[in-house]
């Protein structure tokens, strides 16, 4: 099920920019002003297209609470073209939105199991709806773990929430960076070595992973190896797009449309495709 | 009941049409080749001319005869009418405090298809049901469907490209018109058989000066589409295709296929039921004004699947996989239906003649030697 856009969804729907955050380097957060629309309902894993005037669209992922409808949060790392435009804005500048699209994780189907959400990356911030509803709905969950991996200390997103969430005693919360300085206390390594260590019991554990595709497919090999079952494994695709709504082409995958059927998928549905190069 | 046409009075029809508001299009020949375009008096249309085609060739010879319609179809399609290739969708304005969203006026159209061949009326409804009938609507593409009359043609030849047949497309319109004419070409006699489709149709005809058909007529026209159909280029056994094609998407054929593409995307501008389109954000020079603009995009493309950091399909032969697999296979999942009418058009018009059905035949067969 997915929550219906606005009529004709290929016209962008102006909102202002309420507050704009630094998150590190090369990455901030938007929280836009939808209190004249009465809110901005979307489920968790579903995303936006995002246009700043004139300079193009970006697929980009809903990053904020989704029991908050009143605060619509995108998470964005400027890497080219339409997200370096969106660097640009700041509060009290308009973006054009369009959504919410895509297909959401299953958070509710995940209840009752121990829980474990690994990000590599950018990849947390379309997670980051996940761990507010599981931490909001921490009784319905066995054991949760978040597993994050990311290329240096001073990348780490959400740094405060970290620690936040770091300081329950309900969550295990893990991070691991790739390279640090001397100062740097914490794991280092890629993220796939935390998963072992973690504290879950594989039979009746269910996993969302979001980063790279390579991150992602070493991820879910590491959670089989250890007895995960692989249609309780989910992860999410990266595909051009444009439309959003399945009608550019644009982000086919296989028989599916990323905008569409994913942007989550359940692993062992699409791992033969993952296996082909170049689809 | 069918009625009958004398080819003499074409032009009635041509005239009931535009007087009922129609915009006629219909196919006229121009540089070469049979295209589609505004159609005024019956004399327009490409009378006595045949088309030739093969894999990589087309063209038009002029024969012996007066045939209104001895031709199959040509590098156009009825795409170009509804899922037009260029369109602007709506401008930006800059304010004080934001910006506002001018949409483009829903577009208008009454148009009368003169014309549209069994597969051609497929590939429209395959359109229909991924631009008007999915989740999310194309409103633009809807509006321009909105009032359309079709009269089909039957085809009296087969194309050379042409494997409707296997398709379960063609040669016959079935359904899916308001009129439609089975071309009678006998010997001091030239007529049309008009099969009614609709009330629409009906009106129509009421208006020209028809008769009603004989038993022999309608025998006459029945056998014109069988002969057609036996007289068919080429086919493609779609039997497990959809299968075949998915479990093999490592077979040595692509390969193969991919030394000789191009990735010009000649197959998918040409394809009346390729949808895929691009969007084009620009602004005024003075940063004011912004707009939108759609246009048909292809698969062939290297920026087609490009995300940051580099395109998914880059080799030619990953390119080619994606628009013959999604043809012929992942149209089922997506759409309940082949992306495939068997037209031809993809096979006429590649440059180097690469054959989507025997692409698709050697998929998945052991490979052959030399
Ligand atoms: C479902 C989904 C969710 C996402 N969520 C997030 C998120 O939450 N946060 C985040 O930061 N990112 C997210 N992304 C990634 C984000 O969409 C891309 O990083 C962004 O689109 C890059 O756009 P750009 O213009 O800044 O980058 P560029 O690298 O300039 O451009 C990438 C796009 O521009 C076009 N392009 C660029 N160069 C070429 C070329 N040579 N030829 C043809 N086309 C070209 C392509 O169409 C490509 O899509 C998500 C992506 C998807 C699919
Ligand atoms: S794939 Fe080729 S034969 Fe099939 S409908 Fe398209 S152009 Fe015609
Ligand atoms: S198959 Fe032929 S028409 Fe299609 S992209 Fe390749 S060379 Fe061009
Ligand atoms: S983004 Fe256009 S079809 Fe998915």
């Amino acid at each position: 099920m997915s929550v219906s856009p606005a009529p004709d969804p290929m016209l962008p729907e102006p909102l202002r920019i309420a507050r704009a955050k630094r998150e590190t380097h090369g990455v901030f957060t938007f929280e836009l002003d939808v209190s004249a629309r009465g809110g901005f309902p979307f489920l968790p894993g579903q995303f936006n297209m995002l246009y700043p005037f004139g300079a193009g669209e970006s697929a980009i992922s809903i990053s904020g609470d989704p029991h908050r409808p009143d605060r619509l949060e995108h998470t964005i790392r400027a890497v080219g073209t339409v997200t370096r435009a969106l660097e640009r804005l700041g509060r009290g500048d308009v973006v054009g939105v369009r959504g919410p699209f895509g297909s959401a994780w299953p958070v509710r189907e995940a209840e009752g199991s121990d829980f474990v959400v690994i990000a590599g990356g950018i990849g947390l911030a379309p997670l980051r709806p996940v761990v507010y509803h599981a931490l909001r709905h921490r009784e319905a969950f066995g054991r949760v773990a978040l597993l994050y991996g990311t290329r240096t200390p001073d990348d780490i997103l959400y740094r405060k929430e970290i620690e936040r969430w770091r300081s329950r005693l309900d969550v295990e919360v893990e991070v691991t960076v790739d390279t640090a300085g001397s100062d740097w206390r914490g794991n280092t390594g890629v993220v796939t070595k935390l998963i072992s260590r973690a504290a879950f019991d594989p039979g009746r554990a269910f996993a969302m992973i979001c980063g790279p595709e390579i991150m992602m497919r070493f991820c879910a090999r590491e959670l089989e190896r250890l007895g995960v079952s692989l249609d309780r494994i989910w992860i999410t695709m990266e595909r051009n797009m444009r439309c959003g709504t399945g009608l550019c082409g644009h982000c086919q995958f296989g028989p599916s449309f990323v905008c569409k059927d994913g942007p989550v998928y359940r692993y062992d549905r699409v791992l033969d495709l993952l296996l082909v190069r170049e689809v | 009941m069918p009625v009958v046409l004398a080819a003499a009075d074409l032009d009635a029809l041509v005239q009931a049409l535009a007087g009922r508001g129609y915009r006629v299009l219909g196919p006229v020949a121009r540089d070469g080749a049979i295209v589609i375009d505004d159609v005024r008096r019956a004399a327009d249309l490409p009378i006595g001319l045949e088309d030739v085609q093969g894999p990589g060739r087309y063209r038009l010879e002029r024969r012996e005869h007066d045939a209104f319609f001895a031709f199959t179809v040509g590098p156009h399609s009825w795409k170009q009418t509804f899922h037009v290739p260029v369109e602007r969708l709506f401008q930006i304005r800059r304010q004080q405090d934001g910006f506002s969203v001018i949409p483009d006026a829903a577009p208008r159209q009454r148009v009368a298809l003169l014309g549209a061949r069994a597969c051609e009326i497929h590939a429209i409804a395959i359109q229909d049901r991924i631009l008007i009938h999915g989740e999310h609507p194309d409103p633009r593409y809807a509006a321009r469907r909105s009032d359309v009359f079709v009269v089909a043609v039957n085809c009296r030849r087969a194309g050379n490209t042409c494997f409707c047949a296997s398709m379960g497309t063609g040669p016959r319109a079935e359904r899916g018109f308001d009129l439609a004419l089975t071309e009678l070409i006998e010997p001091g006699e030239h007529r049309f058989l008009v099969e009614i489709g609709s009330d629409d149709g009906a009106a129509v005809a009421a208006e020209l000066p028809v008769r009603p058909a004989n038993p022999e007529e309608i025998g006459a026209a029945a056998s014109v589409s069988e002969r057609t159909a036996a007289a068919m280029g080429r086919r493609l056994d779609t039997s497990g295709l959809k299968e075949r094609l998915q479990k093999n998407l490592e077979h040595p054929r692509w390969d193969d296929v991919a030394t000789r593409c191009l990735a010009c995307g000649n197959c998918t501008m040409v394809c009346p039921t390729c949808f895929c389109t691009e969007f084009e954000d620009t602004t005024d020079l003075a940063g004011e004004t912004a707009e939108r603009t759609k246009r048909w995009e292809s698969c062939f493309t290297l920026g087609f699947s490009h995300v940051h950091g580099g395109s998914v399909r880059s080799s030619i032969k990953a390119r080619y996989r994606q628009w013959l697999t999604h043809k012929l296979a992942g149209w089922h999942d997506q759409f309940g239906t082949s992306g495939c009418v068997g037209c031809g058009r993809c096979i006429t018009w590649c440059p180097v003649g690469i054959d989507i059905t025997e692409e698709a035949a050697a998929v998945g067969l052991p490979k052959k030697d030399g």
